[in-house]
């Protein structure tokens, strides 16, 4: 017997989560992609190293 | 009832992730995606290309939370009428509570993230915009008046004026005339419509213009809201997002869109019975390629402009 039992609901709702999953994913792209572009014009190593326009 | 019965009902009718996304109403999306996107790129300021993608899409996600709220309050009529039967909330699959919820949640991000991203004057347009929708339109005056048609198409119009806005920060003119491009394109597109195609808003009590003043009114309309559309379309011209080129497609499109609906109010019922309603179904057609080659042409001009191509000068 598994340790984590399967239940219908699971099933039921796996496009709806897997969505719901891909759309929050999208979301902290978009934010992170909107950080780069707006603090440090497209530097995406100077925007993961936190180092902002002087 | 069996549990088992009452499973397998539970099964069919859960609501999908495609369910939610209907909700947003994905074909009316395109049409704010695409002149937002021309409202965007013929403002005079150049906007970084991610923070324009981001602010599309957010304009676009605020247009859908409109529709899922608008589809929560009309749950009642959407289930009267043949075309909107199958909508999620009338169809079972999505509650109405479910759909207000999403609907206002997604209003929320949508003009916190666009006030993010591009600045707080297009965020207030976009939040004006939502509660023009779903307030003033689909609470107040659609079950009220026939002029619905145009309130709605007050709500339609907004999208170039807020990418016109992330780009400037600000309204002008430019904005405001493409704003008037769509709103008063709309009357007449819809009650050419209305003219040919027997719909069931009768049946689910919403005041139509047809209906209300007749036909021959709504022909007489057609023409009056055409002759200022064509005004408002040469207006476009002759501001910083026209061109030469715009110009020349106007005219010609706007000619064209005066004959047909001068046709349209000259004609009776019996002229148009004769022959199938063949000058309301031309100009019908017209109309989607009308809207759809202006905003075209203003983009072709801001594709100049952005390049300094010089033309004719």
């Amino acid at each position: 017997m598994s340790l984590i039992k399967e239940h219908d609901l699971h099933k039921r709702r796996w496009s709806r989560n897997l969505g719901l999953g891909l759309v929050l994913a999208a979301f902290v792209v978009i934010v992170f992609g909107l950080t780069v572009a707006k603090v440090t014009e497209g530097d995406v190593g100077r925007a993961i190293q936190g180092q902002i326009n002087q | 009832m069996s549990d088992t019965s009452t499973n397998k009902m539970s099964v069919e009718t859960e609501a999908q992730f495609g369910d939610f996304f209907a909700l947003l109403k994905p074909r009316v999306m395109t049409l704010v995606v695409f002149t937002a996107f021309v409202g965007l790129l013929a403002a005079p300021v150049a906007v970084h290309p991610f923070v324009g993608f981001t602010a599309i899409l957010f304009i676009a996600l605020g247009g859908g939370a409109s529709g899922a709220l608008n589809m929560w309050y009309d749950a009642d009529i959407d289930a009267i009428m043949r075309r909107t039967q199958k909508r999620p909330i009338p169809a079972g699959r999505v509650t109405p509570e479910e759909a207000r919820a999403f609907g206002i949640a997604l209003s929320g991000i949508s003009v916190m993230m666009l006030g993010l991203a591009a600045n707080w004057v297009a965020a207030g347009l976009l939040a004006f915009t939502i509660f023009f929708y779903v307030v003033i339109y689909t609470m107040w005056l659609k079950r009220w008046t026939p002029q619905n048609i145009v309130i709605g198409g007050a709500a339609g119009a907004f999208p170039p004026m807020i990418g016109w806005a992330v780009a400037t920060g600000g309204v002008s003119i430019e904005s405001v005339l493409m704003f008037a491009l769509i709103f008063m394109w709309t009357p007449p597109h819809f009650w050419a419509l209305a003219l040919f195609m027997r719909n069931d808003y009768d049946d689910a009590k919403v005041p139509m213009l047809t209906v209300t003043h007749g036909r021959p009114s709504t022909r007489r309309h057609i023409w009056v809201y055409t002759v200022f559309l064509a005004a408002t379309a040469i207006g476009v011209g002759f501001t910083s997002v026209g061109g030469v080129f715009y110009m020349a497609v106007a005219v010609v499109l706007n000619v064209l869109f005066l004959k047909g609906a001068y046709d349209i109010w000259r004609r009776d019922e019996a002229m148009s019975e004769a022959d199938n309603f063949a000058v309301e179904r031309k100009f019908f057609r017209l109309s989607l390629y009308y809207l759809f080659a202006h905003f075209v042409m203003i983009l072709v001009e801001a594709g100049f402009d952005r390049f300094g191509i010089e033309v004719l000068s």
